[in-house]
């Protein structure tokens, strides 16, 4: 390229940075020297280079920094010298010392070895133990350690640079906790290449305008002027602005697929009865699923207030009721029914809307989204909290090939085409289906949700009469993972705000 | 769900018919298991609760055949009379009051049908005996042991007994120590007087149910032929369903199924029940719900593939199904024969008005204007610990417990919004600034409802950057209310998480919805923090309740 025609066109960056070129210079001296920020001479040395008139070298240096600790003791004194001074007076036991000195029981436990090392205290065996200083230990509080000194020191320090009596210091620091840390890092040091020293040469004749300003505009003055030529192909700084969070937007578009369907949205507290949750779904008092290791119970307040039908459900338990059913048998205990716990699963807000539906709303189409709860340990394939999704069809002339009519339409909707059901189990419906779809990139069929007829242990009482009620439901944090391609499902309520800004929306 | 691992060889000579994998695997996973993996010699299927029948290899293979019409209707099982007396005595009534027994005899015990038997045993015992609370089995090699058998209580100190595999003879206390069996179903009795104990008729121990056999006399071995089998619990028909899923997979395995007379409380009960149980077909009902028009012939055949028999308007129900509760589980049956993938699919023509929920919109307006601004909204979870909610805060606030959370970091209820978005914050102290950020979180509060609990939808938001301070907070709070065309007032007030003098209270309409504020520093650093922070909580279901 021309030098002569190129540096007419240099960034006024460029033109800060060149002239302060030296062979081999580090990159924050250049930047200091240029009287401009790091950034900004990075930035000028990357154009640059990109022109081919510098080239930049990286060599590692070896830093020492101070960890969370060392910035503590740096301000308040080592752990060793507080515990020195806390018995300085008269001896104490080791919770005296810990009060005085505010030191916790690790640190306290590493004082004890150094200080015994050091021959600094001296034990005196009671019931409990007693720490005295010693002769020597008054010695050590007088004078300033090596440790000491060294964490005065100015930080991030080069390692390299390093005297033999700091080395020592480092070494035993180094050893504790968090005092200081040791860390590789690139230095960065830029030199000249042929072209560029040509550039540099290069007297600019012509005046070239840098931006377009107002003032520019608003008298005329821009006739006439030449603009500096930018390089167009190069990269800019990204920018991020505000966004909803990735998972609510995807909660936005399945609301959207069930308002598109008919389907009214159905709210509820997260919080509620086990007589809601569980019974009024027929789930039997004795089934797993209501164990401690499986379900959120609440410790306070522990109970709440059954409703007054409560006994309809107890009947439909034991008995059957009129339902026709023959029930679980005996034992049904209302104790039970009152424990709060956090909801299992969205259901839960089907039982309440079909408990509040009458005759003038049928028939309707319900729909929820929420969180559900499941008493688990988190690692990167399950989550105490996730997102179920959940509609239902109510009424007298419903059957189940409405059920697969529906099934079909929403998860053709969601994005899979092929659906397939299969018979499955659930405690509160029958026909009970698991709904397959056909992945579209993998193809193969893979589980994403549950369905089924709600059975009439449950309609009758909550409906006051047996009408078909479809039902069916997912759990979504699948689908958003997979969206988005996360393979740790904890990242999902991660919140690292450079991941959020850089994930892309939800289109769909 | 319980997975079970089929011997594939045993399972292709009960059903008899070979089958190709592909026709074996969509045939199981359309009878309603959950098919993991068939290889050339094994089956391994998850069996859904409701059907703890299909446990075991005869079972499995009985539905099968059915299914696929090898071996179709309802079949018999014959049961003879063994002559044999167990007796319940009086004392077991408040322990563990029933027990359902059976005698099988003639089998002969190999490796392969010791571990269907364990096999079996195990399952039930994990499903539907649940845990062995509700039903326990036991299987003894009934030439050991002396009849007639008693069932009864006793103080665990006089029952001393070798359990199985254990080296010595030791007492039912120490046994809840120092046997595996008992330290994992101790819980079962603890607390017990007495324990419920089976005895022959010269006083061995046969076992200690639910928790364990005794090794001399309660230990299957190649020897055994004839087997004594007990199954204990507190619901006599449960004892009894549960007896007949083991009894019945025994026959199939090529056992005679022999009765015992139970004397149990003065009745006399002759136990196992093999036979059916009726139920009347209601077609009318089924084809409604199924959207089917079956006939009577149809749905006869349809049950029979179910292993159900059918005359004159009436199903015989096998005796070891135990989920036959309602005429919809016939129809449930009745689809699954006629197979979920040949059932049409159609769209039912209901007029129906949708809508989302109005509240809901207003939330997702709030986090769009806010959003619009440059605010990135974040999700956190609704549980967390009352070190952050309060302790961190500075804030005396009593968050609602749990009490079986598994982690201290997540036991309560959020009671506040705030304190999640400050744990983003630290989350992201590597990251750039500035980390202006938002969220809705419900928080939970003791108040009058049924659960004596109140939830409230509060929006939490924060500028955390240099320049962060209360004139840039309040410019958010007051654009987001703006738009929302909400008109409020201010009043100085005091909160201990916010800077004295720097905290607004800010009400609509005479009702308090917000604080708004700069974080103190206490605060800030309880955070390990070194930025400052101003911030705002916004209680939205309030605000709503009060625009409404």
């Amino acid at each position: 390229m021309d030098a002569k025609k190129l540096a007419q066109n240099l960034h006024i960056l460029e033109r800060k940075v060149l002239p302060n070129i030296t062979d081999g210079i580090d990159l924050r001296l250049l930047a200091d020297n240029s009287g401009i920020s790091d950034v900004e001479a990075m930035r000028a040395i990357q154009w640059l280079s990109n022109k081919g008139a510098v080239s930049i070298s990286e060599k590692e240096k070896d830093v020492v920094q101070l960890g969370t600790n060392g910035v503590k003791y740096r301000e308040n004194g080592l752990p060793e010298r507080r515990f020195l001074e806390a018995i300085d007076k008269k001896e104490m036991t080791l919770s005296q010392i810990a009060e005085k000195s505010s030191l916790d029981r690790e640190e306290i436990n590493v004082c004890i070895g150094i200080l015994r090392s050091k021959a600094a205290i001296e034990i005196r065996k009671e019931k409990e133990p007693f720490f005295r200083i010693s002769e020597n230990g008054k010695k050590i509080i007088g004078k300033k350690s090596l440790e000491e000194a060294f964490l005065e020191k100015e930080f991030p320090m080069d390692a390299s640079g390093i005297a033999p009596e700091e080395k020592f210091a480092l070494e035993q620091l180094a050893k504790r906790k968090d005092i200081i840390s040791l860390s590789r890092e690139k230095i960065k040091s830029i030199s000249l290449t042929d072209f560029g020293k040509e550039l540099k040469g290069v007297k600019v004749t012509i005046q070239t305008e840098d931006r377009l300003t107002p003032s520019l505009l608003r008298a005329g003055q821009w006739k006439g002027k030449t603009f500096r030529e930018y390089d167009v192909g190069i990269n800019v700084p990204k920018v991020s602005g505000g966004k909803r969070h990735f998972v609510s937007q995807a909660v936005d578009y399945i609301k959207s697929i069930w308002i598109d369907m008919g389907f009214k949205e159905m709210t509820g507290s997260m919080v509620q009865l086990s007589f809601w949750d569980l019974d009024c779904l027929f789930v039997p008092q004795d089934h797993p699923a209501r164990q401690m290791q499986d379900t959120f119970y609440l410790k306070e307040p522990k109970v709440g207030k059954l409703p007054l039908f409560w006994k309809k459900i107890k009947d439909v338990h034991e008995t059957g009721s009129s339902t026709g059913s023959k029930g679980w048998g005996k034992g049904w205990s209302e104790e039970l029914a009152k424990e709060n716990l956090l909801r299992t699963h969205t259901t839960v807000l089907s039982a309440h809307a079909l408990s509040r539906i009458k005759k003038s709303d049928m028939p309707c189409k319900l729909f929820s989204v929420g969180k559900v709860f499941r008493n688990e340990a988190i690692d990167y394939k399950h989550l105490f909290e996730f997102y179920q999704v959940e509609g239902i069809v109510v009424d007298k002339d419903l059957n189940f090939t409405n059920l697969k009519g529906y099934l079909r339409e929403f998860f053709t909707k969601m994005g899979y085409s092929d659906v397939r059901i299969r018979p499955a189990h659930f405690p509160y419906t029958y026909c009970s289906c698991e709904v397959e779809v056909l992945h579209p990139k993998r193809k193969e069929w893979i589980e994403l949700g549950g369905a089924g007829i709600f059975r009439p242990e449950l309609t009758s009482p909550l409906l006051g009469e047996e009408v078909p009620v479809l039902a069916w439901g997912l759990g979504l944090d699948r689908i958003i993972s997979e969206y988005w391609n996360i393979s740790d499902i904890r990242q999902l309520y991660g919140n690292d705000l450079r991941q959020t800004k850089e994930m892309k929306f939800w289109v769909r | 769900m319980p997975t079970v691992t089929l011997n594939r060889k045993t399972f292709e000579k009960l059903v008899g018919k070979k089958l190709n994998d592909a026709t074996l695997k969509d045939r199981i996973s359309y009878l309603g298991t959950d098919l993991e993996n068939v290889t050339a010699d094994k089956i391994i299927v998850e069996i859904f609760p409701n059907r703890p029948d299909m446990l075991s290899e005869q079972g499995f293979a009985r539905a099968f055949a059915s299914f696929i019409g090898a071996k179709k209707g309802f079949r018999e099982y014959s049961v003879k009379k063994s002559g044999q007396k167990v007796i319940v005595e009086q004392s077991a009534k408040n322990v563990r009051p029933y027990t359902a027994c059976a005698i099988v005899k003639g089998i002969k015990f190999d490796d392969e049908k010791i571990r269907e038997v364990i096999q079996i045993q195990e399952k039930l015992h994990v499903t539907y005996g649940r845990n062995r609370k509700k039903a326990a089995v036991g299987i003894y090699p009934f030439e050991r042991i002396t009849p007639p058998i008693r069932f009864l209580a006793m103080k665990p100190s006089e029952i001393i007994f070798r359990p199985l595999e254990y080296p010595t003879e030791i007492n039912a206390m120490q046994m809840l120590s120092k046997h595996p069996a008992g330290r994992e179903y101790g819980h079962l009795l603890n607390g017990m007087e007495k324990f419920p104990v089976f005895l022959d008729s010269t006083g061995k121990v046969l076992s200690v149910p639910p928790i364990i056999n005794s090794h001399d006399i309660g230990k299957i071995t190649e020897a055994t032929t004839d087997v004594f089998i007990e199954c204990s619990g507190f619901d006599y028909s449960v004892q009894a369903t549960c007896l007949n899923i083991i009894v019945t997979a025994l026959s199939d395995m090529g056992g005679t199924v022999y009765s015992v007379e139970i004397d149990m409380y003065g009745k006399n009960i002759t136990s196992p029940d093999l036979s059916p149980s009726f139920m009347c077909l209601d077609l009318a009902y089924i084809n409604k719900r199924l959207g089917l028009s079956l006939k009577e012939s149809e749905a006869k055949e349809l049950l029979s593939r179910m292993g159900h028999g059918y005359s004159n308007g009436k199903i015989t129900i096998p005796p070891y199904r135990a989920d036959i509760l309602h005429q919809a589980d016939i129809a449930t049956d009745i689809a699954i024969a006629y197979g979920y993938e040949n059932f049409p699919e159609k769209i039912s023509k209901i007029h129906s008005i949708a809508g989302e929920d109005k509240f809901e919109v207003f939330k997702r307006r709030a986090a769009e204007i806010l959003a619009s601004i440059g605010m990135i909204e974040c999700k956190t979870y609704h549980l967390s610990s009352k070190d952050s909610q309060s302790k961190l805060m500075d804030c005396d606030i009593s968050p609602l417990p749990l009490a079986n959370s598994l982690n201290e970091e997540y036991s309560v209820l959020l009671a506040w919004a705030l304190p999640s978005l400050m744990d983003v914050l630290k989350k992201n102290k590597h990251n750039e600034y500035p980390q202006n950020i938002f969220s809705i979180n419900t928080v939970f509060k003791k108040g009058n409802s049924e659960t004596g609990v109140i939830e409230n939808d509060r929006l939490a938001c924060i500028l955390c950057n240099e320049i962060s301070d209360y004139t840039r907070i309040r410019q958010i709070f007051d654009y987001l209310l703006r738009m929302l065309g909400i008109e409020y007032t201010v009043n100085q007030t005091n909160h201990s998480s916010f800077i004295p003098g720097r905290v607004a209270r800010i009400s609509v309409k005479g009702k308090d919805v917000a604080y708004v504020g700069e974080i103190s520093p206490q605060v800030i650093s309880n955070w390990e923090l070194s930025m400052p922070v101003a911030a705002f909580e916004l209680n939205l279901t309030e605000l709503f309740d009060v625009l409404n």
